[in-house]
């Protein structure tokens, strides 16, 4: 149950979270990834424009005039005015790799950049732009170089960018907490600063060049986990032409901090989801086990009332082939002793001795058989009354039939029944059999209670608001408050082993409430117990009011 | 009061016979069957007026008899003699024709009472179809 109920809810859930996490990556690495070209060609314009700048800076002199330092102080001056801190300083070098003009903060005149990579390379191109490096000043910067021909010899205009400017330019691209952008050159070199703790790693530019193999987007994007166990984004964009690297680097739990904040509630939504499952399960397998227990108990008892109502049909079956077979010879008896009477009429026989005592015996033989007939006449019609089907029936005719039966016992209890019948109570519709077997239990009850000192019992109908209240009272001992709450339970007897079974009452309750009525019970010690049997007027009941008058004993 | 003539039937012949002499000894003409048989052959020769016919009996039952008694001699009334527990077929008698049912054991006033108001209803009947009888005869006679 509990797995039916959560394989739906895990496959729907997982599936959305799936389809969010892809979307949701799509979104931040389309994000990043445009953010990052976006700085990328910010940084490779401002290299452009740097460069475009220094080229129209000497374009628009001739040579010459570079050679004179003041005029390069004061076109320092002006480009430093123009365009902020970036440019440094200015110089020109000679083919040899000597600096021999310079202006600018530090003490580079005559310098000597024979051996310098950047001097080399840029005697190659007609301009060039360098990696950082520390170079004579000891700081990090780098350098543009334009080449130019003067005098039939080769000049090389450099300038120096102002390293915390470019720097910045990068160091801008921050997002979230973790989230920090910077440049490595082919050597894995930075080109600019990295954050403070950053601990780098060597196969930066390799990696990306690696992965760029045939390849022409300009931005790739990768995650890693390094050493620590972090998962980082990777973005990298090629600057420069391809020389330099642009890096940004964000942890993944960063980047994703939004997804992983969805996933974290989706799965406390699952996990209480599933908890509320996991209970409801539980508490419905009790309700139903409990349940299951009722309907097992309530069958339990169904069997018994069905096997003691079987009984009480074998038993009135018997009892009616009996009666039957000894109506015959009651029958001739009685017209034995009628011929008797016949005969001593006739003859003249008045002078026999013990005349009258012949006479008051064959009469007391016919009360006799009289006495047998009715008594077969009453089981008979016990026995013919074994019907289950409801039928309309006369509540008080039912109640003199079975005050009948038990007269005997009735007698010899020293018990007196009094009845309190009301008038022209309405039919019920109810199985004669059931409500037979239901009053004559209760009235045995009450003879079995008062079995000793002897009583009253005082049966009682009424008709009040639709419904058919037969009240038996016993002038018995009564009994305590506990047997009182237990008395229609299955099984529950007071009286010794073997002389109840305990279900006669429960089945009395199960044939009044299968009808819709309903029966209680009074008592108190000393005084006597009553029980009520209430049973509903149904309308059908009513509208039959011709009751069957062959089925009344008269 | 005419003597009335009664068949009685009844399979047990302790019960037949005294019931017989005591109706006998009050005026009643009475033979005895043992089956069911037996009375319709009896009552093939002789003219009766009454069956007293017992419903429980082996063989051929009360309720077979009374059809068959219905069928052969129609004008002849039936009293069904039932145990009680057989009262549905002395409705079914009823229903078949019958006259009358008593309980057994029954009071032999009541019996005599039930036998004569059959036989009084036979008479009458057969009073009416006599006179019918005699208006057709002078009927067709005038016709002629």
């Amino acid at each position: 149950m509990v797995l039916v109920s959560f394989t739906p809810l895990l496959l729907v859930t997982g599936l959305i979270l799936e389809q969010y996490n892809r979307s949701y990556r799509e979104k931040v690495h389309a994000h990043l990834g445009e953010l990052v070209e976006r700085h990328s060609q910010n940084i490779d314009a401002f290299l452009t424009e740097q460069l475009n700048l220094l080229r129209f800076f000497v374009d628009s002199h001739p040579f010459g005039q570079f050679r004179d330092e003041s005029f390069l102080e004061l076109k320092l001056a002006q480009l430093q005015l123009q365009f902020g801190g970036v440019f440094e300083d200015l110089g020109v070098v000679d083919d040899q790799g000597i600096q021999v003009d310079y202006a600018g903060p530090y003490k580079l005149l005559r310098a000597h950049y024979t051996d310098a990579e950047w001097f080399k390379k840029a005697l190659e191109q007609p301009y060039f732009i360098s990696d950082v490096f520390l170079g004579l000043r000891g700081t990090p910067h780098f350098i543009i170089a334009v080449r130019q021909e003067y005098m039939g010899r080769t000049w090389i205009m450099r300038a120096t960018i102002n390293f915390v400017a470019f720097n910045n330019l990068v160091e801008n691209l921050r997002i979230g907490k973790t989230g920090f952008a910077f440049i490595v050159n082919k050597s894995e070199e930075f080109q600019t600063k990295p954050p403070a703790g950053y601990i780098p790693r060597q196969d930066h530019y390799s990696r990306f060049r690696n992965d760029e193999n045939g390849e022409k987007k300009s931005i790739r994007i990768v995650e890693e986990t390094d050493e620590t166990g972090r998962d980082h984004i990777y973005v990298g964009a090629f600057l420069k032409k391809g020389d330099w690297l642009l890096i940004y680097q964000q942890d993944s739990a960063d980047a994703y901090r939004d997804l992983n904040h969805a996933r974290r509630i989706a799965l406390l939504i699952i996990f209480m989801g599933g908890l509320a499952i996991i209970t409801k399960a539980i508490f419905m397998s009790r309700r139903m086990v409990a349940r299951i227990a009722l309907a097992d108990r309530e069958k339990n008892l169904m069997n018994r009332q069905i096997i003691e109502t079987g009984k009480l049909a074998a038993i009135g079956e018997l009892a009616a082939g009996i009666a039957h077979e000894i109506n015959n010879p009651v029958a001739i008896m009685m017209e034995k002793a009628g011929w008797i009477q016949d005969l001593l009429e006739e003859s003249d026989t008045q002078q026999i001795d013990n005349r009258k005592e012949i006479d008051s015996s064959l009469e007391e033989i016919k009360n006799q058989s009289r006495r047998c007939k009715v008594i077969t006449h009453k089981l008979l019609s016990f026995a013919r009354k074994a019907d289950f089907n409801p039928q309309p029936v006369q509540l008080n005719d039912l109640l003199n039939e079975v005050i009948g039966l038990s007269e005997q016992r009735v007698k010899y209890t020293g018990v007196t029944i009094d009845k309190n019948f009301s008038e022209n109570l309405p039919p019920v519709e109810a199985s004669p059999t059931e409500m037979q077997q239901v009053f004559l239990n209760i009235i045995n009850n009450a003879l079995d209670a008062m079995d000793k000192k002897g009583g009253n019992i005082t049966i009682t109908t009424r008709n009040i608001k639709k419904r058919i209240t037969v009240e038996v009272a016993d002038t018995g001992p009564g009994m305590p408050a506990a047997n009182v709450d237990k008395i229609f339970e299955p099984f529950f007897t007071t009286k010794p082993v073997g002389k109840g079974t305990g279900l006669g009452l429960s089945i009395c309750y199960g044939i009044i409430k299968k009808l819709g009525g309903d029966i209680d019970v009074e008592s108190e010690l000393g005084k006597g117990t009553t029980f009520f049997i209430h049973i509903p007027v149904t309308n059908t009941a009513q509208k039959s009011v011709t009751t069957d008058k062959e089925g009344i004993i008269k | 009061m005419n003597t009335a003539h009664v068949l009685l039937v009844d399979d047990e012949p302790v019960f037949a016979d005294v019931i017989s002499k005591r109706l006998t000894k009050r005026g009643v003409n009475v033979i005895t069957a043992f089956s069911g048989d037996e009375a319709l052959e009896i009552l093939a020769q002789n003219k009766l007026e009454v069956v007293i016919l017992d419903v429980k009996m082996p063989k051929m039952d009360g309720i077979e008899t009374l059809a068959q008694i219905k069928k052969r001699f129609p004008l002849v009334e039936v009293i069904m003699l039932t145990a009680h527990a057989t009262i549905d077929t002395a409705i079914e008698g009823m229903k078949l024709g019958a006259f009358d049912y008593l309980m057994k054991p029954c009071e032999l006033q009541e019996l005599i009472g039930k036998v004569e108001k059959a036989a009084a209803r036979k008479r009458e009947q057969e009073g009416k179809i006599m006179e019918a009888q005699a208006w057709k005869k002078r009927k067709a006679m005038i016709d002629r």
